[in-house]
């Protein structure tokens, strides 16, 4: 279905070790999967944020697909450290300017210092024994001191899509390890999506099905997950990203599925919808154990939670108007959700055991609520006649608004270190995904093909 | 509870003609029935009675479930923004919709609920499933039995109209009758 789960289990595998590199040579790397010295940090010597240069990566042979990784490795490391901001990229026209050394010993540091970079990414790509050899070290331009050194080795089949896995493990390592930052580089999206065309039965002739997809963060090996003749919509990846949730038509009335990514093990229904049950908008807690979701089955649509395999339900709302689209807070011990018990939609937020209800907005209509890790709460709120994606910040109480009124924005999804969000837009037409800086900078489109919603950012 | 309190809210708005709603008993004691309570028992709708007809068989008995969908006997309920209370029209829909279900008592339908493109996908979600549900309790309320009736959100997945108009939004606020099964 997808070659994530044997990627990872590839990836798994590799040895990850640090790479003793002194004056450009390279001595007999220690069995370590930790850093011996994460003393050297870049710095910009004017206090400024640092300035990386992220050249292609030097292919150690002249196989094709050697040839075509060192290039796409150092592409998607640029643009992974490009997302964060935790570095002034040297731009890439620049880049080029400085001549490619063929081997690592051959870098020219003094060009680097020329072009403004305080650090800069040496790559290697090689085809070894087993497979693939990608070596990445982040050196001081100054002195060309180690700051981060890695060494991974993967299957031939992890450079299928030009090895953007080891940019992003590398990326998610210097932000670690030199920003203390926690990196989203390997990170999902889920979504759905009516991309592939299927059509299913309906009253009135038949009517588009959506299917459940994945994407990488950064939009990178989009991937179908669900083939179903129906509609499969709001989907939640659990914590460990190896299991997904979603609302799914395909029993004829709306349920919570439960599906594993690892292996093919059948699909379960966590709710059992009928007739008079209807089940949406799950919701994974923090930590994976439980799953929030909207359920009309003691007649009137509430909050529900139970345990992953549909055992331990609990009823968290009561009440005659509406309450859905639950989101658990980083604590997991209490929720946000859409009610419109005072009249209008807007979002609370309320003790998992029901206790404790607190209004958050009081605007014209809001909805889908996202906690993030950063005590902020995302939602939809109604403007002009569309939506815009507005935070509220928990301790502040101060909301601010993140998209600017171009089309209609809706369902916003945290990244999971707080710092982009993933929302819906029509701003071009159809409904599409996009991701933006919690600073409203930095719009990026995902999807393009078809009409994608309801996305939902890993942890 | 909330759906009673709703129709109630109607019958006391707007003065009307004869509206199929439970008002007595069909001869149970229920002498003191007053304002206020829980509908009372449901009594079924006058029907008119049909002159037989021995020679043509009725097409609705026998034709194919798509067929009768796509030509359908049963009349939406519209909705206004954000609402889920069933209006003057919406009733005569309902008891123009319960006559049909006395006729046909073998047939079970799904109630769809849907919403215009104006609110939130995820909200909608929860508004089809009210819309649908305050349907399905008028139904009920005029006798025709609960396990004939089944319900679903689309929320705005499915409008019926995907304009962007107020013309196309009215339509796409309703709940939609489709025949299941008999």
């Amino acid at each position: 279905m997808t070659h994530t789960p044997l990627f990872i289990g590839t990836f798994a595998t590799a040895t990850t070790m640090l790479l003793a590199v002194a004056a450009g040579q390279q001595s007999q790397p220690p069995q370590t999967q930790e850093p011996t010295s994460v003393a050297t940090k870049i710095t910009s010597d004017v206090g400024a944020v640092p300035k990386l240069a992220v050249p292609e990566f030097i292919p150690l042979g002249k196989e094709p697909e050697v040839v075509s990784a060192a290039k796409a490795i150092g592409d998607v490391l640029w643009d992974d450290f490009d997302f964060e901001k935790e570095f002034y990229m040297i731009p890439r026209d620049i880049l080029r300017t400085v001549p490619r050394p063929t081997t690592v010993e051959q870098i020219p540091l003094d060009q680097w210092k020329n072009v403004g970079a305080d650090g800069v990414v040496i790559g290697t790509v090689a085809k070894g024994p087993d497979g693939i050899v990608v070596e990445v070290r982040l050196l001081k331009v100054t002195d060309g001191t180690l700051a981060v050194g890695k060494k991974y080795t993967g299957s031939l089949r992890s450079i299928a899509d030009g090895g953007r896995v080891y940019a992003h493990s590398f990326a998610d390592e210097v932000h670690k390890t030199q920003r203390n930052l926690r990196g989203v580089a390997l990170t999902k999206l889920a979504f759905s999506s009516d991309r592939d065309g299927g059509r299913m039965k309906g009253p009135l002739g038949e009517r588009d099905i959506s299917n459940i997809y994945q994407a990488d963060y950064d939009g990178a090996n989009q991937t179908r997950l669900t083939v179903t003749r129906s509609l499969d919509l709001a989907p939640a990846l659990a914590p460990d990203r190896g299991v997904i949730a979603y609302t799914s038509y395909r029993s004829g009335f709306p349920d919570i599925i439960v599906q594993s990514l690892r292996d093919s093990r059948a699909p379960i229904s966590l709710t059992k919808g009928s007739g008079d049950n209807q089940n949406y908008l799950p919701a994974w807690s923090p930590d994976g154990t439980k799953i929030a979701y909207m359920s009309n089955r003691d007649g009137n649509p509430e909050i529900y939670i139970s345990n992953p395999d549909g055992s331990g339900v609990r009823r968290v709302t009561n009440h005659p108007a509406i309450d859905a689209t639950p989101t658990f807070s980083p604590t997991g011990t209490q929720l946000a959700f859409t009610s419109d018990r005072g009249g209008s939609p807007q979002v609370y937020i309320v003790n998992i055991d029901g206790t404790g209800l607190v209004k958050v907005t009081n605007e014209t209509h809001c909805d889908r609520a996202t906690w993030g890790p950063l005590n902020e709460i995302a939602y939809a709120s109604r403007s002009g006649g569309g939506f815009d994606i507005k935070v509220y910040e928990i301790a502040t109480r101060e909301v601010r608004t993140i998209t600017d009124g171009t089309g209609s924005n809706e369902s916003p999804a945290f990244a999971p270190n707080g710092r982009h969000l993933a929302f819906v837009s029509d701003r071009t037409g159809k409904q599409q995904i996009y991701t933006i800086a919690r600073d409203g900078r930095s719009l990026k489109q995902i999807t393009k093909t078809g009409i994608n919603k309801y996305p939902n950012w890993s942890q | 509870m909330l759906i009673a309190v709703s129709l109630g809210s109607v019958a006391c708005g707007k003065p009307k003609p004869p509206v199929a709603r439970p008002t007595t008993s069909t001869g149970s004691a229920n002498p003191g029935a007053s304002s206020g309570a829980v509908p009372s028992p449901p009594e079924p709708v006058p029907e008119p009675v049909v002159p037989p007809e021995p020679k043509i068989e009725d097409p609705l008995k026998v034709a194919d479930i798509d067929k009768i969908n796509q030509n359908s006997p049963f009349q939406p309920v519209f909705f206004a923004l954000d609402s889920i209370e069933i209006d003057a029209a919406g009733q005569q829909a309902l008891n123009s919709n319960a006559s049909i279900l006395k006729k046909y008592q073998d047939w079970v339908i799904t109630i769809e609920g849907h919403a215009d493109e104006r609110g939130t996908a995820e909200y909608n979600l929860a508004l089809g499933t009210r819309r649908a549900a305050a349907a399905r309790d008028y139904l009920v309320a005029l006798g025709i039995p609960g396990d004939r009736l089944r319900t679903v959100s689309y929320g705005k997945e499915f409008p019926f109209d995907p304009s962007h108009s107020e013309s196309a939004w009215s339509k796409n606020r309703r709940a939609h009758f489709v025949l299941t099964s008999r």
